[in-house]
């Protein structure tokens, strides 16, 4: 295999953002005829070295060649014309044309000037019927499932003479047989020559196609490997990582009382709680006091879980059960009224808002559940927000900067100070310590360790298992979109054996089947 | 693998009729119903010329709701139809008072339209600000212009145009004026453009999801600056037939027509959000409110804002068909 020349080679590539080094010396290559997995956790620098690939950014460093000349396009149509074709996780197509359109618009045939709709129609009959997909090419493409859309961006792709063939997170949103389907697609092209990048957060995949893989973490390469000699626990460990770091003195307040935690009814408890193309449905109990700590890779359906406590997204199976009774969460409101709180993931886009203070940020939630026709008082306010700022230590101390002007840790506390002045009773932490330096980090897991000693429960997601280990006294496991086990932390826990239960999805024993 | 469990679709039944139909056929029934009922209760209803008649006053709305079929396909809307078209009879008028010659006069007040149509595309497109906003500053503009040329009305008495306005072309015992055949013309052209031309195509794509069509490598922001010099164009044209019509210039005229068009294109079945509609719908669209004019003046007793008072209970029906049609898609 090694003989072979690679079709496309990169070379020690660096990206720079402000203050984010995305990439930093990666290099990557592609053989022809082969499927290659790009690993990574999310923030490992998969997209970026995509979008660099194919023109969408350029590069501060290295050099990418294909067949052997050093390229560098100007946008993704351009790296299409010179083979390089990239299909995305949504289907970047026009649902309302047909099925013929959108694998020719913009270089329909044309016969004396007017586009020639039949033999449209008869090449697209036959890009399909080269991926085996015999359909009705002049029905609207909206007419058909997503994979159906999916399999017709690969068509469009493939049409252009594609080399290299680009799969972005293509089975997100595809079930079972629609996977095995692409996967039969790919396959076969594969076999024609063209080499596809394959980017999936599903390992089963990987292992189910993938030649080689690639894995980088926080924008740097950890390393090439054959699937063949790499098992899945290796794989996991190095899209995760052991970092050593400067939270060990935590250690001490781990492992806590696990058994006191779980006694009496539990606060809330998911029975059967499941919703179709989301998360399978799973039960889990959350007592008072008690930090059940999820784990999982990105896209395993952790947040999806939270989703579904917090009504944000509405269940279609199973029931929530708050205080011993059924309680039907239908929105963030309800949620809300019963003391749930979500600091959600994405704190620039769902949380805070950017151009409102400190002060105002924080005083939102409590506002909104008063209602607003009664404000709260500005001494109170003051009052609240100064107390806050110096619990959570928010730097700078000052209630009047606006929000966007504050590092992404201090961001996370106001959005943490936000929830805590409403008192909730379940407070669902989804990643509260993503892309925030280490001293940050420390503060709120501390944090979290008070609130849940003071007797609230938490849902804390996280990515790094060191963390979730840390804190909780239940560990969740996700993995592709399904509870697959809930571990109790108590000593023999490591984090050894959380990665083998995300990476082989073995269901622990005492785990109710759902 | 002769077949693939993906494909896998309710077989359509040969009277089914597609989705992307329904609309433009409810209109198209509607359109029936409503003859049928001006037939069935006035005798003179029936007559040919009563539907002549119908194009030959409306035929400079035809024109413009084509061109507001282009824009409203890309997802826009042009708020200033209504003022181009007064501002070209206006210029047109005016020029023709002070002795310019009438072909001059026509290819002037021709770009005017097209012009002001272009350069509200550029500043939609490459400021990227809400067409919305653009067209009804665009709409200020022309009116303004329309009454700082006369803030009175200025008669037409030029031969050429005079000719133009009672040319009657026989059809049988019958006739329509050449304004109709130029919106047929009009119609046809953009009916075949729409359909076979690449721009037509990416109209559509536009209007389906504009991220795709970038990402799919279409000229999106050509397309869009395009669309709004078809539709200044179509307005220009709009303005010289109803100069014809009403063989004079005047800074009020056509106040608000911009609504009249977008309610005859979305009656006529596209949809406001872009994608979908054909142009034969807007045909059937102004016909709608051809027909409810008629019925109204037949009548004799009821107050012509009546009209309007018809065409916003139909808007409503429409708006809430297209949703039901795209709910039932989901």
């Amino acid at each position: 295999m090694s003989q072979r020349h690679p079709v496309l080679t990169m070379t020690a590539i660096s990206k720079h953002f402000p203050g984010v080094r995305a990439l930093d010396g990666v290099d990557f290559r592609l053989f022809p005829g082969e499927v290659h997995a790009l690993m990574g956790e999310n923030g490992a620098g998969k997209s970026t070295l995509i979008k660099v690939l194919t023109g969408v950014y350029g590069t501060d460093a290295g050099t990418i060649t294909l067949d052997g000349d050093q390229v560098s396009f100007a946008g993704p149509m351009q790296a299409a014309a010179a083979g390089v074709s990239t299909v995305y996780q949504e289907v970047n197509l026009c649902t309302n044309l047909s099925v013929a359109e959108n694998i020719f618009i913009g270089r329909e045939p044309r016969r004396f000037g007017a586009i020639n709709w039949r033999e449209m129609r008869r090449r697209a009959q036959e890009a399909l019927a080269r991926l085996d997909l015999h359909i009705d090419v002049s029905e609207l493409l909206g007419s058909y499932s997503l994979a159906v859309q999916q399999m017709v961006a690969i068509a469009r792709a493939v049409d252009v003479q594609a080399r290299v063939l680009i799969l972005d997170e293509p089975t997100s949103s595809l079930d079972a047989d629609e996977v095995a389907q692409l996967l039969r697609i790919m396959r076969q092209l594969r076999d024609e020559g063209i080499a596809i990048l394959f980017v999936t957060h599903f390992l089963d995949q990987v292992y189910g196609i993938a030649d080689r893989i690639t894995v980088l973490r926080n924008g740097r390469l950890v390393g090439e490997y054959l699937t063949a000699e790499l098992p899945q626990l290796a794989l996991v460990e190095k899209m995760i990582g052991k970092e050593l770091d400067a939270l060990e003195q935590l250690d001490s307040e781990a492992g806590r009382d696990a058994a006191r935690a779980a006694e009496g009814t539990p606060l809330i408890e998911a029975d059967g709680l499941g919703r179709a193309g989301a998360v399978a449905p799973f039960s889990l109990t959350i007592h008072a006091g008690e930090v059940v700590g999820m784990a999982g890779l990105l896209g395993s359906g952790r947040t999806e879980v939270a989703r579904l406590f917090f009504g944000a997204d509405r269940a279609d199976k199973g029931r929530l059960v708050v205080d011993g009774k059924p309680t039907a969460i239908r929105n963030p409101i309800a949620a809300i009224d019963r003391d749930i709180a979500f600091c959600s993931e994405n704190r620039r886009t769902e949380g805070l808002i950017g151009e409102l203070s400190v002060r105002e940020n924080i005083i939102l939630a409590m506002q909104a559940a008063r209602g607003w026709l009664r404000p709260v008082p500005r001494r109170k306010q003051d009052e609240l927000v100064q107390r806050w700022i110096e619990a959570l230590s928010i730097r700078p101390a000052n209630p009047e900067m606006p929000v966007r002007n504050l590092s992404g840790g201090n961001q996370q506390k106001v959005l943490l100070a936000r929830w805590l002045i409403t008192e909730p009773r379940l407070l669902i932490l989804d990643e509260p310590t993503r892309g925030i330096d280490i001293g940050a980090k420390t503060e709120i897991q501390r944090l979290v360790a008070q609130l849940s000693d003071g007797g609230m429960a938490v849902l804390f997601i996280s990515a790094e298992l060191e963390e979730v280990l840390r804190l909780s006294h239940k560990v969740a496991v996700m993995r592709d979109r399904q509870l697959v086990a809930q571990l109790t932390n108590d000593d023999s826990l490591d984090a050894d054996r959380v990665m083998q239960a995300i990476a082989s999805g073995v269901r622990q024993e005492g785990l109710e089947k759902v | 693998m002769t077949t693939t469990p993906l494909a896998v679709r309710a077989d359509r039944a040969w009277w089914r009729v597609p989705q992307r139909h329904v609309p433009v056929l409810a209109t198209f029934v509607l359109l029936l119903v409503m003859y049928g009922v001006g037939v069935s209760q006035y005798r003179a209803f029936s007559n040919i010329q009563v539907i002549f008649n119908i194009f030959i006053d409306n035929g400079f709305l035809l024109v413009v709701a084509v061109g507001m079929t282009f824009v409203i396909l890309t997802g826009g809307i042009d708020l200033s139809v209504g003022s181009v078209v007064a501002l070209t009879a206006m210029v047109s008028a005016s020029l023709l008072r002070d002795g310019l010659d009438p072909a001059l006069v026509l290819v002037i007040a021709l770009l005017i339209g097209p012009t002001l149509g272009l350069a509200m595309g550029c500043v939609i497109h490459f400021f990227d600000i809400q067409p919305f906003i653009v067209t009804l500053a665009g709409m200020f503009f022309a009116r303004g212009l329309c009454t700082w040329i006369s803030s009175t009305s200025i008669p037409i008495t030029d031969g050429f145009w005079t000719s133009a306005a009672q040319e009657r072309i026989r059809i049988g015992e019958n006739f329509v004026s050449v304004s109709v055949l130029i919106a047929l013309a009009v119609v046809a052209v953009a009916a075949i453009a729409l359909a076979y031309t690449r721009l037509g195509r990416n109209v559509y794509a536009i209007g389906g999801n504009p991220q795709s069509a970038l990402l799919m490598g279409l000229p999106v922001g050509r397309t869009k600056i395009a669309v709004y010099t078809i539709s200044g164009l179509c307005s220009a044209i709009g303005g010289i037939l109803l100069s014809f019509y009403t063989l004079s210039g005047a800074p009020l005229i056509a106040v608000g027509m911009e609504l009249d068009v977008i309610a005859a294109v979305v009656i006529g079945g596209t949809l406001l959000t872009g994608g979908s509609g054909y142009v034969f719908g807007t045909v059937l669209g102004v016909l709608v409110l051809g027909v409810i004019q008629t019925l109204i003046t037949f009548d004799g007793t009821l107050s012509s804002w009546w009209t309007k008072i018809v065409i916003g209970a139909l808007l409503f029906a429409f708006i809430l068909l297209q949703r039901l049609v795209g709910i039932r898609k989901k």
